[in-house]
């Protein structure tokens, strides 16, 4: 069963969430130019949220989170389906991909990372439903015992 | 004009709040937007007058020759008119009708939607816009028919309705199809063109076949007619709306506008005449049957649309004058009846005009509205119906076709619907006083307002005719009939079409006079009725449902492998097929590999055997991770990180997924027979060959450019991006990834589904228990 873990798990689960949520984020971003990207991206941050809710079980994991991951699948595909809309604003057909490069910073924002954001939402709360539903039922039927 | 539809959906989307706004009054404030449309559509009319075509352009899908063009000339004005006016009428009369209804705004989300619908359908120019529409309003009526939910029988009603006319709906898709290879246009006012090349092609029967079969259906034509009188478990304002103006005018509509393109030939005029005048009678000869008054203008509604139809196969200049003017009189006089009906229902408590009499002293508006309309159902002067009918016997006595059956037909649906329309206005409003569930009063003023103005407009038509010869002439200049001269009047003389009324006048009143006893006579022909189309759909429905189960038995039986042993001889068969016709496999290959790369392999290899033969559950997992995590090393030898680092994380998630389930899963233990074990492993092993025989026709030769060439080409210039994998996910095949997102959203909400559910089935149960124990 999963169960509350050891000191050693609750240690590095707490201290390693941070740096694999900012590793994610650092994939989501390079995405476009190295490798990454949404897809892989979800998936790390997925990993580091399964590791906290391992240590911590899923009743703490809830609590940091405070939205349902299946909040987060919605605004996942929100996001995707938003992004192919801007360029009707230039009537180009649906889903057509627009740049806009924001000066001071000189990032390049874009649909295509709009929408990268929806897959990473999206991929990681699929993952997160999936394994959060599976200790739910494995807490109650110990429960049950 | 398109603003105007596509906002009514919005502004249909947004009931629920102006409901909070206006409270009960939002039926009369939503009422403004027919009404609106209604005033504009009266602006154009000096336009459509002089026998032009007014041409909304709208570009929707242009890649695919997809547009949102309205086009309004005389035909499309006519119903986009009645489809607005009586909308704005019956929105007022729902306002009234369901006052205080806990779901009157939902009523009124669906009505504007379907209302829009409609006038979609006839404003579009385009067969696939028009199709859109089509469906839209099979799905809108679905709701409305089934409105009150909670009701078994308007759930069966409504599912009836949507399956005959959905069912139209997908011929109707073939037919248009073919209207637009054979025209090589998908847009009506180009096809209405070019008639004599649609009529001379080859495809020309297959696709009036269809498209009469979307129209049949839809205007509830006989064997199909069993939907349109079930549909009357909607509240009434929906029937007053379905049967006058919209709906089952949708596939008359189809039919007229069609008409120049397809209708002349000797396929159309039988079809067509036979099909309407057996519609025609056998909707009167039902109508009598019932005592329900909803159910008796239903019928009379099936057999006003057999008459359209049967007018529309005639084809002459003179039936096609009928149809219009039939179609006007129509539409006034049934969306008067049906709102005096939901009147009777809403005041007295019931629909059985067996069970109402004398109601004129009580409520003496309703009487008179109620008779001015139904004397126009009779087909009486000076009313407007009288002008139809005359029309309609004089187009029937120079049919080209079966003259002298549909004659017959046409005769006696005219005498059994002058008896439905005594019935229907004499029953209730005279005669002796009779005791009601409620104490009947006059309607409120919402509720009269529509009837009586389309009575007025019965009354005003039919003593000056005239007033309608320009929108006759406009309406026949869609139907084909350019630079039409017609004349209206009410008195035409002694002549057949008159002596005929006379003759169906003697005979209804004498059917209306021995109703009661005829009744009882009809009865006993109930074994008869009960084999009818309506038998035919519902043993259609259940060899459905066992062809269902059974396929559900053999295909979705619920053991994985067996999903698994289906799938892959499919795939092993289609694309094994492919190859063997296509390509000659050869197996010969350069074994220039270095060592490591070849020690991967291996390891795969092992791990496969390992996981096949492993006895712990454990130890497979482990087997099958070693096999994960060699492919992700080869990935990474052949320089494909994005790859690889998609499969190691896959490999880490399904650890901890098998991880959790794996305390859940029974030990493993040995189902299978030795033989059912071979079978799987021959299955395993085509598909295993099938695989290495694609990668080595991959590898033999480079016939097709690889289309990994554009996207290494245009990753930067078109995709602003370096990593070629991800412009492909996000850009160049975003639609795609788009697809996916939805299903793994749908898996994780089924696999959520099903744990969820599953654990609270359990505990319904436990719960269940609990309490029995408690009580014993």
């Amino acid at each position: 069963m999963v169960r509350s873990g050891t000191l050693i798990l609750n240690v590095a689960a707490r201290l390693l969430l941070p740096l694999q949520l900012l590793f994610s984020l650092f994939l989501l971003l390079r995405g476009h130019d190295e490798p990454g990207g949404g897809f892989i991206a979800g998936l790390v941050a997925a990993g580091g949220f399964a590791l906290y809710l391992f240590a911590y079980g899923r009743r703490a994991l809830g609590a940091m989170l405070k939205v349902s991951p299946r909040d987060l699948v919605g605004v996942g595909l929100l996001l995707g389906v938003a992004s192919t809309l801007p360029a009707w604003w230039h009537g180009q057909p649906f889903f057509t991909a627009q740049w806009w490069t924001i000066p001071v910073i000189d990032f390049k924002a874009s649909t295509p990372l709009i929408f990268d954001i929806g897959v990473y939402l999206v991929v990681l709360g699929s993952v997160l439903t999936a394994i959060t539903a599976l200790v739910k039922t494995d807490h109650e039927e110990d429960a049950r015992r | 004009m398109q603003l105007a539809v596509l906002g009514g959906f919005v502004v249909a989307a947004l009931v629920p709040l102006l409901h909070q706004w206006f409270g009960t009054r939002t039926a009369r404030v939503l009422a403004l937007l027919p009404a609106a449309i209604a005033a504009w559509l009266l602006a154009q009319w000096p336009v459509i007058a002089a026998g032009e075509t007014l041409w909304l352009e709208w570009a929707w899908v242009p890649g695919l020759d997809i547009t949102l063009t309205f086009l309004i000339d005389g035909l499309a004005w006519l119903f986009a008119m009645l489809i607005s006016v009586i909308g704005t009428l019956v929105l007022l009369y729902a306002g009234d009708y369901l006052h205080g209804h806990r779901d009157l705004p939902r009523f009124l989300v669906v009505i504007t939607a379907f209302m829009m619908s409609m006038l979609g359908l006839v404003l579009a120019d385009n067969l696939v816009a028009l199709f859109v529409f089509w469906e839209l309003t099979s799905i809108t009526s679905y709701l409305l028919i089934g409105f009150n939910h909670t009701d078994l029988a308007a759930r069966k009603s409504a599912q009836q309705g949507l399956f005959v006319t959905v069912g139209g709906g997908l011929a109707l898709l073939a037919g248009f199809a073919m209207l637009a290879l054979a025209g090589d246009s998908w847009s009506l006012a180009e096809l209405t063109t070019q008639g004599e090349a649609l009529k001379a092609h080859a495809l020309y029967t297959p696709l009036l076949i269809c498209v009469l079969l979307g129209a049949f259906t839809k205007s509830a034509q006989f064997p199909f007619h069993f939907w349109l009188p079930n549909a009357m478990a909607a509240p009434t304002p929906v029937s007053a709306y379905l049967h006058s103006a919209t709906m089952v005018k949708a596939g008359v509509y189809l039919l007229a506008r069609l008409h120049p393109a397809l209708g002349g030939t000797e396929p159309w005029v039988i079809t067509l005449s036979l099909v309407g005048a057996l519609t025609m009678a056998t909707g009167a000869f039902l109508a009598i049957q019932h005592t329900n008054v909803k159910k008796l203008l239903a019928y009379s509604t099936v057999m006003a649309l057999g008459t359209l139809t049967m007018l529309l196969g005639i084809g002459s200049e003179y039936a096609l004058t009928a149809f219009v003017v039939f179609l006007l009189a129509h539409s006034l006089y049934k969306g008067a009846l049906f709102m005096v009906a939901g009147i009777l229902d809403h005041e007295a408590g019931t629909k059985d005009v067996t069970a109402m009499g004398g109601l004129r002293h009580l409520m003496p508006r309703t009487a008179l509205v109620a008779a001015v309309a139904a004397l126009s159902l009779a087909g009486l002067p000076p009313l407007l119906g009288f002008l139809g009918k005359e029309l309609m016997l004089e187009a029937v006595l120079g049919a080209s076709h079966y003259r002298g059956v549909i004659l017959l037909l046409a005769f006696v649906a005219a005498f059994l619907t002058l008896a439905v329309a005594a019935i229907v206005a004499l029953r209730p409003f005279f005669g002796p006083v009779r005791e009601t569930p409620r104490v009947p009063h006059e309607a409120p003023a919402g509720m009269l307002v529509g009837p009586a103005l389309l009575a007025t407009l019965s009354l005003l038509f039919g003593l000056v005719p005239g007033l309608l010869d320009p929108l006759v002439d406009a309406t026949l200049a869609g139907l084909g009939v350019p630079e039409a001269e017609t004349h209206l009047a009410l008195w035409h003389g002694i002549n057949l079409p008159l002596l005929l009324s006379l003759a169906s006048l003697a005979l209804g009143g004498l059917v209306a006079r021995r109703w009661d006893r005829l009744r009882g006579q009809l009865a006993r022909l109930e074994p008869l009725m009960a084999r009818g189309p309506e038998a035919g759909y519902e043993a259609l429905m259940a060899g459905m449902v066992r062809l269902a189960e059974w396929q559900t038995r053999f295909l979705q039986n619920g053991y994985i492998r067996n999903y698994l042993v289906m799938t892959l001889l499919v795939l092993v068969g289609l694309v094994g097929h492919a190859l063997l016709v296509r390509h000659t496999p050869s197996l010969s290959f350069a074994l220039d590999v270095y060592l490591h790369e070849a020690m991967v392999a291996g390891l795969m290899v092992a791990g496969a055997v390992a996981a096949c033969v492993m006895r712990s559950r454990l130890a497979a997992v482990a087997a099958v991770g070693v096999m994960g995590f060699s492919i992700a090393l080869t990935f990474v030898l052949f320089s494909a990180p994005d790859l690889a680092i998609t499969q190691l994380l896959v490999e880490t998630l399904t650890v901890i997924l098998l991880v959790l389930v794996l305390f859940r899963l029974p030990r493993f233990a040995t189902l299978s027979t030795p033989a059912e074990r071979l079978r799987d492993l021959a299955v395993a092993g085509l598909s295993g060959g099938l695989v290495t025989l694609l990668m080595l026709a991959v590898l033999s030769g480079e016939r097709l450019p690889r289309i990994s060439d554009y996207m290494v080409a245009n990753s930067q210039p078109l995709g602003h991006g370096h990593n070629i994998v991800n412009v492909i996910l996000v850009d160049f095949r975003a639609l795609d990834t788009l697809g996916e997102m939805f299903v793994l959203a749908l898996a994780a909400i089924g696999v959520y589904a099903m744990l969820r559910f599953h654990a609270e089935a359990y505990e319904a149960r436990d719960a269940a228990n609990t309490r029995r124990s408690d009580d014993g």
